[in-house]
């Protein structure tokens, strides 16, 4: 996809550095140059939104880790010590706890834009498998930096995701011990998560480095779906998508402001700030909001080791999703049949996550199972059929055409048509 | 040099080979120990037992005491819960296993081999959920026995699992009354 670069390196270090590291003219290539379709919509600059969460999240985690301790007796008080006694330590644990329900928000957002525009097919299934193992890292992650406070909630959320291992036969209570260090959710538990919870954002940042770069294989996909034809069909990256995603991430964190300094505990939950009691489990224990779907799917299943297949099955088929996915139409613009199912399924998806924090009777429990079974049909039996049923709308012959007809030709020819190959 | 096709293993192939199963032998065997190092370490391992002097517990009164960094139930049983315990049938138990520590594994769930040896109103139970690990809410749920508020699971009033997704009974530590009123857990 991408071009040479045009950049021509002028100064004499410059030359001397082209010569041995040719650095610059790489990052030129990929985030300057960069031709990308001239249709991109907003929903495109979640991609660019994450980047800078992920940033967010690594440089408020990083100096929180500077006044917090990792110590079943400590780290309580620790948190308590950052939120009342360290300088802007309010701000940086409020900063990173809205941060990671900011990236998550954006990452939901960005997945089902995929679906909608069929990112995931042909030629991006890389693109989109990696995609996938960044949302299982993120979730990980985020699991284990819910511990670390070790309040109620930390400490039972702990238990309950580990114990998901001891359903699995034979070896599972192996695993539970192996996972706890211990017999029960404990200090060398906490020590573990602290460790890996520090080394899973760099993990996701070299996987991050994977997906841009199968990004920038296979270029970006766009709201029609149809592949890059010639050149009138794209514009590069700087300025015109450098502006758009800076303009979209300045939107985002007003959104991340309002809960920062108005809501900052809105997503959380009251009864992490009690210590963590061994001997008392909250009457009504809930995952972070970002898990309730998932969590649903787990309770849903009426045995132990089904609800926990059930739950990784949720997350296991959107691996397949590209394979799943029969038709050859990429966006759902062009697909009348799928797009009605793409919003059932993400209406399914938001029941889902508000069954997940109902409790888990009566009505609730007949509901989850409705809606779980909903969402394994989405994927293994009305994708593969509906590719092979449905009657595609004619698709335009390339991207300029469509943008051009959208535009309405002579109302605002100049947004639509003037855009200029190189950069002024 | 041009390449040359060999139908026949070469003394290359087999230094390969050797190569290769020597690295990977060398790989495993290495990785152990960082594998290990998350097991439970020695103080984890070091079999805490609790003593616990039950003789203020009155009949329908219950106390939960830390063993291993867990629950542990006591429970000082009502004739009506035993007679409750008592009634139910094997075929009505999704796990017919006691899970009784102090007994063979494939002991049945019966009443006499829940409680403890000999004196039937106690009930000696790790306070874990077998489904996912929270600590069940005591007498409450459809049996009057143990209710666990995370995912519903109904536990009877000898411990056993009734209604929800837990796979087994409640487990019996390992115990012992050391003397008529005092409880040795471990």
């Amino acid at each position: 996809m991408s071009g040479p670069s045009s950049y021509q390196p002028n100064s004499r270090f410059e030359k001397w550095l082209e010569a041995r590291l040719p650095i610059i003219s790489m990052v030129h290539a990929q985030a300057v140059d960069f031709p990308s379709p001239k249709n991109l919509n907003y929903f495109w600059t979640f991609g660019g939104i994450l980047t800078v969460m992920l940033v967010v999240q690594i440089i408020t985690g990083v100096v929180l880790v500077m006044h917090y301790t990792p110590n079943a007796a400590m780290a309580f008080d620790s948190v308590e010590h950052i939120m009342r006694d360290v300088n802007y330590g309010w701000l940086l644990r409020y900063m990173h706890a809205n941060g990671a329900s900011m990236f998550f928000i954006a990452v939901y957002i960005h997945i089902f834009r995929g679906m909608y525009y069929g990112s995931y097919k042909e030629p991006r299934e890389v693109l989109w498998i990696l995609g996938v193992i960044i949302f299982l890292l993120m979730m990980a992650t985020a699991f284990m930096g819910y511990v670390l406070p070790w309040g109620q909630m930390s400490f039972w959320g702990a238990t309950v995701i580990t114990n998901l291992f001891s359903a699995f036969p034979v070896v599972g209570e192996a695993i539970v011990t192996w996972l706890w260090g211990g017999f029960s959710v404990d200090n060398p538990t906490l020590n573990r998560f602290f460790a890996l919870h520090y080394l899973l954002p760099f993990m996701i940042a070299g996987v991050v480095f994977l997906h841009i770069w199968a990004l920038h294989v296979a270029g970006n996909n766009n709201p029609t779906g149809i592949s890059v034809k010639s050149k009138q069909d794209t514009v590069s990256f700087h300025p015109y998508y450098t502006m758009k995603d800076a303009f979209a991430l300045v939107c985002f964190f007003i959104f991340f402001g309002w809960f920062l300094f108005w809501a900052p505990n809105y997503l959380g939950h009251p009864d992490n700030y009690t210590p963590a009691n061994p001997m008392v489990t909250p009457t009504h224990i809930v995952p972070e909001w970002y898990f309730l779907p998932f969590y649903a799917i787990l309770r849903a299943i009426p045995s132990k080791l089904g609800g926990v297949l059930a739950m990784f099955g949720a997350i296991a088929v959107l691996f397949l999703l590209p394979w799943l996915d029969t038709s050859k139409v990429r966006s759902a613009n062009f697909r009348p049949l799928y797009k009605q199912f793409f919003w059932v399924f993400g209406f399914v998806c938001v029941i889902l996550g508000w069954l997940g924090a109902m409790p888990a009777e009566g009505i609730y429990v007949i509901l989850s199972r409705i809606f779980t079974a909903y969402y394994f049909l989405h994927f293994l039996v009305i994708l593969p059929v509906l590719g092979m049923i449905e009657t595609p709308k004619p698709l335009p012959a390339s991207i300029s055409e469509a943008v051009l007809k959208k535009g309405g030709g002579a109302g605002r020819p100049a947004a639509a048509a003037a855009a200029p190959e190189h950069r002024g | 040099m041009a390449t040359m096709e060999h139908s026949e293993p070469t003394r290359r192939d087999f230094l390969y080979i050797a190569t290769a199963a020597l690295a990977a032998v060398g790989a495993g065997s290495v990785i152990w120990p960082f594998i290990d190092q998350m097991n439970p370490d020695a103080t984890a391992l070091a079999l805490a037992s609790t003593e616990v002097d039950v003789s203020a517990v009155e009949e329908g009164q219950s106390i939960t005491i830390k063993w291993r960094g867990k629950p542990v139930f006591v429970r000082h049983r009502t004739a009506e819960e035993i007679a409750q315990a008592e009634a139910v049938t094997m075929g009505e138990l999704p796990d017919p296993l006691a899970r009784n520590a102090n007994l063979e594994t494939e002991a049945p769930a019966t009443d006499p081999n829940r409680a403890a040896e000999g004196k039937e109103p106690w009930l000696v139970m790790i306070g874990v959920c077998t489904h996912l690990g929270c600590v069940p809410l005591g007498q409450s749920g459809d049996f009057g026995g143990w209710f666990c508020p995370c995912h519903g699971s109904h536990y009877d009033t000898a411990g056993r699992i009734r209604k929800g997704p837990a796979p087994e009974n409640l487990h019996i530590p390992p115990y012992a009354f050391t003397s008529d009123t005092v409880i040795r857990v471990g």
